[in-house]
C-alpha cells in the first residue's frame, strides 16, 4: 500500500507541470546537472581532490607555477596548473568552492529566515510595525549590499581580538552577508502577505478564533513561498559573489581557509607574468556555478508563473 | 421575555466607519480633508434560534459589513452586538466574543479564495475541530472528517485531495463542511452562491435548507439576489447605504413592499415569468458611501422626496407588518 | 454538414463550427460543432453555464480567441461574407465596423490613459470617413443616445470619473458607434447592481431596435434573456441543446438540460421547499462523456444516449439536440 501509493506520488510529481517544464528545457536541465555535479565535487574534496592543498605538509615548492597538464611543462596530478607554493589548482578549485558555496547558503538561509520573519510580521500587523520595519529596510536599500557588508565586517574586526575574528571570519562573513540581502524577501514576502490577508481563507481562519501568529505560519507562509524560492536561488549566485569580492578584497575569509575568491586573489598578482591558470580556473568556476544558479532560478521563475503556461 | 422567544443574535445601532482619508502627509501638502466612509450608519435587527434572516441590498450598502461585524472580523465603531443577551461587540464585549466565537461560524463568497489551496481538504475541514477540541486521536478525527464531507455530499475520500482538483459548487461545500465542523449554531453565509452557476446554486442551497432541518441552526444570509432570497428567507432586511430601510416577514416583504426603495428593487427584478409587467424606469445609481445625500439618503432617486426627507433623517418604525424607515410611509403619503 | 442558405441571407451563420484547445495532454474541444443563424435586428440570446463555451463563440465570431484556442472546424459567414478564415488586417476593419463588442466588466474596457470622448472619436475615424469635428459631435450624440447627462461636459473625463453603470453606457456607445450589423455582448449586466442591469438592458434593446442592429447576447442569466432576446440558444459542453423562440424555451422547455435549469432557478412568487436539482456539474472539457454530454446527469437517458451524439432536430417550434425527441427520418430538419 505504502509504496503504490509512494510510486503514485512520484508519477504524479514526473507528469506535473513543473517536472514537465523542467523536462522540457535543456539548457535547465543542463544548469541542474551541472550544479548538481558541483555541489557533488565541494562535498566530497577530501576524497577526490588530488591533494589537500592547504595541508602543508604536501606541498612542495618544486611544483610552483605548473602550466596545466595539456602544456608543455604540466605534469600528472597537476590537471590545471598549480599556484605559487605549489598547491594544485583544481585541488584548491574543490576546496574553495567548500568555502564559498558554505557561506552563500548560509547567508541565504540567514536572509531568508530574516527577511521571511519581518515580511510577514510587518505584512500582517500593518500599521506603526509595518511603517516601522519599510522604513528600517528603505535606509538599508540606500546602501550597496557591499558596503553593508564591508561596514559589519569591519565593525567586528574591531570589536574582538585577531585571532578571534579568524576562527570567526566565516560566521561573521555569513552574517554579514546575510544581513545586507534580508530586504528584497522582506518586501516580497510583505507584498504578498498583503494580498493573501484579505483572502477569504485567512478570513475563515480568523473566524475560527485562531491566533494572528499561527495564521500568519500555517496559512499565509505556504503561499507566499514561491516567488521567495526563486529570489533564494538567485541570491545564491549573488551571495557567492559577493563573498568572493569581500574574499578579492582581502576582507573576507582568512587565508587559512580560502574560498574561491580568494584564490581569484592570489591568481591576479600573476595574471600578467604569463601564469594565468592560477586566476582563470578559479575565476571560470566561479562564473559557471553562478551562471547555473541563475538559469536554474529563471526556470524556476517562468515555471511557477501560471500566466506563461 | 420567553426564553424560546429571545433573540438568538441581535445588533443594536450598529456602526462601522472606515477612514478612508489620504494619508498624513499628503492632507499637510495637498490640503485634503479626513474622509470617512460609513459602511454601517446605526442598524438594528434580532434574529431567532431556528430562522433564516436575509439582508439584501446592491454593492455599497454595508451588508457585507454587517456580517463581517457580527463574526468578529471588524470592530465596531459604535453600537452594540449581542448574543444570547450577551455583549460581544466592542471592546468590553472581547472577551465574551472568545466564550462565544465557536458558535458562530462563516461562510463565504469566492469558492476560489475561501480554501486554503496548500492544505489538504481533510486538514481544512478539522481545522476547527482542532481549535475546538485540541489534540484528538488521528481516526477519530478522520471519521468525523469523513462524516462531515459525506453530509455535504461530497466522498470521505476526497479528503486527501487539494482544493483545486474540485469545482465552485464543491468548494462551497467544502465549505460548508468546515463551517458545520465546529457544531455552530449560528451561520453567516456571505453571498455563498453568487459566484456559482445556477444548476450548482440550487444544489447548495437546497444543502443548506436540509442541513438547517437537522442541525437546528439560524442563518444569516447576505445577498443581492432577491428571488434567492425570497427563496430562503423567514425574515428579510433590505439595506441602502449603510442604512436599514425595511424589515419585515419574506411574504410581507415581497407582496407588499413599503419603502421606495424596496419597491424599485422588486421593480427592476427581470421578468422570468414573461408576463410582460411594465417596469417603471428607475433613475440613478447608488451614491459615494463617503459622501452620502443628506437626510434620507435615498431621496435623490425617490420619486415622492419632499423637503423633509431632503433634510430629516427618518426614524426606523413599525407600519403593519414590517418596521419601515421612510417619511412618506410614516406620513401616510405611499 | 452544409446547412442550405436561406431565402433571406441571415446576417450571420454560423455553421458546425469548432473550437480546440491544443494542450500538451491533448486536445481540448471546447465549442463542438455549434450552428445557428441571426437574421438583421433580431436579439439572440446565447445561455449557459460555466464552461459551457458560450463566450468562446462570441470570440471566435469577432475574431479575438486567445490563443493557444483555435478554429478548428466550420465557417462563420457574416453577410454572405465568410470572416472565420480572414488575415489579420481585414478582420480588423470588420470588427469595429461591422461586427462591435461589449464585454463583461467596464473597467477593462476602456482604457484609463485616455477621455472617454478621445476614444470614441478614435474608433469613429477608424471606421467611418469623417473628420475630427464631425467625429465629436457624432460622439456627443452617442452619449446623449445612450444616457450620459450633461454629455458636453462629461465627454472629455476620464473613465475613473464614471461610475460602473455609466461606464457601460459608454461602452454600448462605443461599440456602436461605428453603426454596426450586429453587436457581441458578453454578460453586459453581470458586473452591475440589480437596478442598473435593469437600466443597462432597456437601453441595449431600444438601441439596437432603433439601429436595426442584430444582439448576440451571451449570458447565464435567464432573466436577461427573457426580457431582451428573440430567440435563444440554450449550450452545454461545448454544444447548442436546444434553440429557438424564447418564450417557447423558457416557458415549454424540452430537453431535460433546459428543463432542470429552468426549475433551478428561484423566482419570487414561486413557492417551492427545494429547487429542482440537477445532480453532478458539466463535465470537464477533458472528460466530457460519449454520446449526449449530458447523458450522466439526466434522469431521461436510455441506452442510445450514452453511445450516440444526438443531432439538433426541429421539434414544433424548436430545435432540441435530445434523442428523446428522435423522430422519423423525413421529418429531420434544419434548425430555425
Amino acid at each position: 500500500m505504502a509504496s503504490g501509493s509512494s510510486e503514485r506520488a512520484l508519477a504524479r510529481a514526473w507528469d506535473s507541470d513543473i517536472a514537465y517544464s523542467f523536462r522540457s528545457s535543456p539548457l535547465t536541465m543542463a544548469a541542474a546537472a551541472f550544479t548538481a555535479l558541483y555541489l557533488l565535487g565541494a562535498m566530497l574534496a577530501p576524497w577526490i581532490a588530488p591533494q589537500d592543498p592547504f595541508d602543508l605538509k604536501q606541498l612542495d615548492l618544486l611544483n610552483a607555477f605548473l602550466p596545466p597538464v595539456w602544456e608543455v611543462e604540466g605534469k600528472a596530478g597537476f590537471l590545471l596548473g598549480a599556484d605559487d607554493q605549489g598547491r594544485d589548482v583544481l585541488s584548491t578549485i574543490l576546496y574553495g568552492s567548500r568555502v564559498s558555496l558554505l557561506v552563500g547558503f548560509a547567508s541565504v538561509v540567514l536572509a531568508m529566515l530574516l527577511g521571511i520573519g519581518l515580511g510577514l510580521i510587518s505584512g500582517y500587523a500593518g500599521g506603526a510595525v509595518d511603517a516601522f520595519i519599510m522604513r528600517v529596510a528603505d535606509v538599508q536599500l540606500s546602501f550597496p549590499a557591499i558596503l553593508i557588508a564591508l561596514l559589519i565586517d569591519g565593525v567586528t574586526r574591531g570589536l574582538i581580538s585577531a585571532q578571534r575574528h579568524e576562527e570567526l571570519a566565516v560566521f561573521v562573513l555569513v552574517i554579514s552577508i546575510g544581513l545586507s540581502f534580508w530586504v528584497q524577501y522582506a518586501r516580497t514576502v510583505r507584498g504578498l502577505v498583503l494580498v493573501e490577508k484579505n483572502k477569504e481563507y485567512v478570513l475563515a481562519a480568523r473566524v475560527i478564533g485562531l491566533p494572528p501568529a499561527l495564521i500568519m505560519l500555517r496559512h499565509v507562509l505556504p503561499n507566499v513561498l514561491g516567488p521567495v524560492l526563486v529570489i533564494a536561488t538567485i541570491n545564491l549566485g549573488v551571495a557567492i559573489i559577493t563573498e568572493a569580492t569581500l574574499s578579492f578584497l582581502g576582507v573576507g575569509v582568512p587565508s587559512t581557509q580560502p574560498s574561491l575568491g580568494t584564490l581569484i586573489r592570489i591568481g591576479n598578482d600573476y595574471l600578467f607574468s604569463g601564469e594565468w591558470w592560477i586566476t582563470i580556473f578559479p575565476g571560470a568556476a566561479l562564473a559557471l556555478l553562478v551562471l547555473a544558479v541563475n538559469l536554474l532560478g529563471d526556470w524556476l521563475r517562468d515555471a511557477l508563473n501560471p500566466k506563461l503556461h | 421575555m420567553n426564553r424560546a422567544e429571545a433573540p438568538l443574535i441581535e445588533v443594536d445601532r450598529l456602526v462601522r466607519h472606515f477612514d478612508v482619508s489620504p494619508p498624513l502627509l499628503n492632507r499637510l501638502f495637498e490640503g485634503g480633508r479626513r474622509r470617512i466612509l460609513k459602511a454601517v450608519d446605526g442598524v438594528s435587527f434580532a434574529i431567532r434560534r431556528g430562522e433564516t434572516f436575509s439582508l439584501v441590498g446592491e454593492s455599497g450598502c454595508g451588508k457585507s459589513t454587517v456580517a463581517r461585524l457580527m463574526v468578529g472580523l471588524y470592530r465596531p465603531t459604535g453600537g452594540d452586538i449581542r448574543f444570547e443577551g450577551m455583549e460581544i461587540g466592542g471592546r468590553e464585549g472581547s472577551a465574551n466574543r472568545k466564550l462565544v466565537q465557536r458558535r458562530m461560524q462563516m461562510i463565504f463568497q469566492d469558492p476560489y479564495a475561501s480554501l486554503n489551496p496548500r492544505w489538504r481538504v481533510r486538514d481544512i475541514v478539522a481545522e476547527p475541530i482542532r481549535a475546538r477540541e485540541g489534540r484528538l486521536p488521528a481516526a477519530v478525527l478522520a471519521e468525523r472528517v469523513g462524516g462531515l464531507l459525506r453530509q455535504v455530499g461530497l466522498a470521505s475520500a476526497d479528503g486527501e485531495k487539494y482544493p483545486h482538483e474540485f469545482s465552485g459548487g464543491q468548494r462551497q461545500r467544502i465549505s460548508i463542511a468546515r463551517a458545520l465542523a465546529g457544531k455552530p449554531e449560528f451561520l453567516v453565509a456571505d453571498e455563498p452562491t453568487s459566484a456559482l452557476d445556477v444548476s450548482v446554486q440550487a444544489q447548495i442551497l437546497n444543502l443548506m435548507r436540509d442541513l438547517q432541518r437537522q442541525f437546528g441552526l439560524t442563518y444569516l444570509f447576505i445577498s443581492h439576489n432577491l428571488a434567492v432570497v425570497y427563496h430562503v428567507s423567514d425574515r428579510v432586511g433590505v439595506m441602502y447605504l449603510g442604512q436599514l430601510v425595511e424589515v419585515a416577514a419574506v411574504k410581507a416583504l415581497f407582496g407588499r413592499p413599503r419603502h421606495p426603495y424596496t419597491r424599485l428593487l422588486l421593480d427592476a427584478l427581470p421578468d422570468l415569468e414573461m408576463s410582460g409587467r411594465g417596469r417603471t424606469p428607475v433613475a440613478g445609481e447608488v451614491p459615494s458611501p463617503i459622501d452620502p445625500p443628506s437626510g434620507c439618503t435615498f431621496h435623490p432617486r425617490c420619486p415622492h422626496a419632499d423637503a423633509r426627507c431632503r433634510g430629516e433623517r427618518p426614524r426606523f418604525h413599525v407600519h403593519g407588518e414590517a418596521m419601515v424607515a421612510c417619511h412618506a410611509v410614516e406620513e401616510g403619503r405611499i | 454538414m452544409a446547412v442550405p442558405a436561406l431565402a433571406n441571407e441571415p446576417l450571420l451563420r454560423v455553421e458546425d463550427l469548432r473550437v480546440e484547445f491544443p494542450t500538451r495532454r491533448g486536445r481540448l474541444t471546447a465549442v463542438d460543432g455549434v450552428s445557428f443563424e441571426i437574421a438583421p435586428g433580431e436579439v439572440l440570446g446565447v445561455v449557459g453555464e460555466s464552461g459551457a463555451g458560450k463566450s468562446l463563440t462570441g470570440a471566435a465570431i469577432i475574431g479575438l480567441l486567445e490563443p493557444p484556442g483555435k478554429i478548428t472546424g466550420g465557417q462563420i459567414v457574416l453577410e454572405g461574407q465568410r470572416i472565420d478564415n480572414l488575415p489579420y488586417h481585414e478582420m480588423r476593419q470588420i470588427r469595429g465596423r461591422r461586427i462591435g463588442a461589449i464585454f463583461q466588466d467596464p473597467l477593462t474596457s476602456l482604457n484609463p490613459l485616455y477621455t472617454i470622448g478621445r476614444q470614441l472619436t478614435e474608433t469613429i475615424r477608424t471606421h467611418l470617413p469623417l473628420g475630427e469635428t464631425a467625429a465629436r459631435e457624432r460622439a456627443l450624440a452617442l452619449l446623449r443616445a445612450v444616457g450620459i447627462p450633461a454629455a458636453e461636459q462629461r465627454i472629455d473625463q476620464y473613465p475613473h470619473q464614471f461610475s460602473g453603470g455609466m461606464r457601460q453606457r459608454v461602452v454600448i456607445a462605443l461599440a456602436l458607434a461605428a453603426e454596426p450589423r450586429l453587436i457581441i455582448a458578453d454578460e453586459p449586466t453581470t458586473a452591475l447592481d440589480v437596478s442598473i442591469q435593469a437600466q443597462i438592458i432597456a437601453l441595449l434593446k431600444r438601441l439596437c431596435r432603433e439601429h436595426g442592429t442584430a444582439v448576440m447576447l451571451v449570458t447565464h442569466d435567464m432573466g436577461v434573456i427573457a426580457e431582451t432576446a428573440d430567440r435563444v440558444a440554450v449550450m452545454y459542453a461545448g454544444r447548442i441543446v436546444e434553440i429557438g423562440p424564447v418564450r417557447e424555451v423558457v416557458r415549454h422547455a424540452r430537453h431535460p438540460y433546459t428543463v432542470g435549469l429552468m426549475g433551478s432557478i428561484p423566482l419570487v412568487g414561486r413557492d417551492v421547499a427545494r429547487l429542482a436539482q440537477i445532480d453532478g456539474a458539466m463535465p470537464r472539457l477533458n472528460a466530457i462523456p460519449l454520446g449526449c454530454a449530458f447523458n450522466p446527469r439526466c434522469q431521461k437517458a436510455f441506452d442510445i444516449c450514452r453511445t450516440q451524439r444526438p443531432d439538433l432536430r426541429r421539434v414544433g417550434p424548436v430545435a432540441v439536440a435530445c434523442h428523446l425527441f428522435d423522430m422519423p427520418p423525413a421529418d429531420a430538419g434544419r434548425p430555425p
